[in-house]
């Protein structure tokens, strides 16, 4: 057989069309960097180029935010400083400004998100990867994925109608009745029921979570080698104890980082929020009382903001927000970059 | 414990059925032709919704035509030729933070680098803080659909003497499309329902206008508007505001997901 390298060098039995090969010059071998025509690498360094110009720019639009909006609050940062953080007076009359009841507001009404969320979105996930049977998984799956896919606009509208008035009729004062009584826990249930407040807030933040978490849970939930739980089954465990003692401490980091997605989700909330929360700089321990989050007081109060000290101590709340909200997805995105790590190494 | 589990199956699917029943319920009685054809109302006269959703129309539509070839080609670069180096890691990480990073965040940018600098709302800012909404959506969808060609399809194209761009665009871009059309429908479902980046940026507009250099109408800033109002007839209109998003929202969802379930 005659040898018929082709154009990297390589001998075979294939023959190269004519007009692809090229001439050597003097010396040269073929085991070059091929150039066929003048124009096209030239083409080809646009579009990486070009390709590249873009991938800069997404990368650089977080820098972006961040260094607009430290640059327009500069007006709140200098006149209060750190003392902003710990302020719980708003008042735009005598100007100043305290971020304490917007950061209280956000931190309340996620951690209540996450507290009725992460349970429920556990259980949906188990539901879906181990108990549902095949033809079941799809749409049960695509259901929760609708939650995801309703506007916020339309939680805080159906929260603000439906569900504040029946909440404030049954549920409030049963908790109220109930827990209202006791000495220290009981502080969280005093007051009227309004039906809009910090708990309602929260609730809906945990309705609109859930879809994000139960994604994740269920991505790591799938990742469980087979082999794995076959062994703990042919052990004799029973379902429950292979997801408690098996499937979950795989897949820990996992589901630490889909709980973080959550909370990140929640904190940044706006509409829903805005709808029941009740827009009342007031700090009150009581889960039934209304309060602000820090969107929902962007969102009430940017565009009526009187003077440059109002406006700027709303960009600084909402850097405040920008800062809190990019460290928990940072965190989560590294989380599940961990555990896909880990699942590389082993598989 | 199991028991427990199917329970919170069901209790999500109860809190959906709710909301869509009372979208259903509420909204059903303000669908009508007048809804399509007739402006926003003031309290008190018969009026339909006609400008807010020509506005949400148009400023998602500049916003898909802004985002949607900056996120294509940056979620290529992320594909195709980021295998080496540190930008393409970094962008996908920050692309991922971006994905969920909170609405009024991206308005408030948005506002003190274009509003403030022009010094009035208009409908371009709310276009381009709705296409730093698409950004992300559609670079994370390409870049997944881009790696999940198989790379003997690319190495057949380089052993032909195909140019890199070449077989980036006429090979790697026709296998990935299916997926690459289902990112952009998601992130047009996704700016259909947003409502905190145009706060700041569109404002709103009780007026037929088309000048998306003024503030501009649009369906959830109109329905924010109405419901919090105490009138019964802008309550009305709000709730059929609120169903002809969720309809248009959950139709492009399920578009996207038989239209990438074909094309594979």
């Amino acid at each position: 057989m005659e040898k018929n390298p082709g154009r990297f060098g390589q001998t075979g039995l294939l023959r190269i069309p004519p007009f692809l090969e090229f001439e050597l010059r003097d010396g040269e071998t073929y085991n070059r960097r091929p150039t066929p025509a003048k124009r096209l690498p030239l083409m080809d360094a646009f579009f990486r180029n070009l390709t590249r110009f873009f991938a800069f720019f997404v990368f650089s639009i977080l820098a972006a935010i961040l260094v607009s909006l430290v640059f327009h609050s500069q007006l709140a940062l200098s006149r209060f400083g750190f003392a902003f953080l710990l302020d719980p007076e708003w008042n735009p009359v005598t100007q100043e400004f305290g971020a304490l009841v917007p950061i209280y507001g956000t931190l309340v009404s996620s951690a209540i998100a996450m507290i009725i969320g992460i349970p429920v979105s556990f259980g949906i996930a188990l539901f879906l990867t181990e108990l549902a049977p095949v033809w079941l998984k799809r749409p049960l799956g695509t259901a929760i994925e609708m939650l995801a896919a309703i506007p916020s606009i339309i939680y805080g509208m159906w929260g603000l109608f439906v569900f504040a008035p029946i909440f404030a009729e049954t549920v409030q004062p049963a908790l109220i009745k109930t827990f209202g009584a006791l000495p220290i826990f009981g502080m969280l249930f005093k007051g009227p029921a309004m039906g809009i407040g910090m708990l309602t807030a929260g609730i809906i933040l945990a309705i609109m979570v859930i879809p994000f978490i139960t994604a994740v849970m269920r991505d790591v939930f799938e990742l469980v080698p087979p082999l794995l739980k076959e062994s703990a089954y042919g052990l004799g465990a029973t379902t429950w104890e292979v997801v408690w003692k098996v499937v979950l401490p795989y897949t820990r980091i996992g589901v630490v980082g889909g709980i973080m997605l959550g909370l990140g989700r929640a904190l940044g909330e706006t509409m829903a929020v805005t709808f029941v929360i009740g827009n009342a700089h007031r700090l009150s321990p009581s889960l039934l009382a209304p309060g602000n989050s820090i969107a929902s007081a962007l969102a009430n109060e940017f565009t009526e903001a009187v003077g440059d000290l109002h406006s700027s101590a709303l960009i600084e709340l909402g850097l405040i927000l920008f800062l809190i909200t990019t460290i928990v997805l940072a965190l989560s995105k590294l989380l599940l970059l961990q555990l896909a790590k880990q699942e590389g190494r082993q598989t | 414990m199991l028991c427990l589990s199917g329970a919170t199956m069901a209790f999500g699917l109860f809190w959906l059925a709710w909301i869509l029943i009372t979208l259903l319920h509420e909204g059903f009685s303000a669908l009508s032709l007048t809804l399509f054809t007739q402006t926003t109302p003031p309290p008190g006269s018969a009026g339909g919704l006609a400008n807010a959703i020509a506005g949400s129309l148009m400023m998602a539509t500049v916003a898909t035509l802004i985002g949607t070839p900056i996120g294509i080609l940056a979620g290529t670069y992320l594909a195709e030729f980021g295998r080496r180096g540190w930008l393409a890691p970094a962008t996908r990480f920050i692309n991922d933070i971006l994905l969920s990073a909170p609405s009024i965040v991206i308005g408030l940018f948005i506002y003190s680098v274009y509003v403030a600098q022009v010094r009035h709302f208009a409908g371009w800012g709310g276009a381009l803080a709705l296409s730093l909404i698409v950004i992300p959506v559609v670079v994370r969808t390409t870049d997944d659909m881009l790696k999940l060609v198989p790379d003997s399809l690319r190495e057949a194209a380089a052993a032909l003497g195909a140019p890199a761009w070449k077989m980036i665009v006429f090979v790697s871009y026709p296998a990935a499309r299916a997926g690459i059309v289902t990112g952009i429908l998601l992130a047009v479902a996704r700016i259909s329902g947003e409502t905190a980046p145009l706060l700041f940026t569109a404002l709103n507009n009780q007026f037929w206008s088309l000048n998306m250099n003024q503030p501009m109408a649009n369906l959830p800033m109109v329905i924010f508007q109405f419901a919090m109002s105490p009138y019964p007839d802008w309550h009305r209109l709000a709730w059929g505001g609120a169903i002809l998003i969720t309809l248009g929202v959950l139709g492009l969802n399920i578009l996207a997901r038989a239209l990438f379930r074909r094309g594979n």
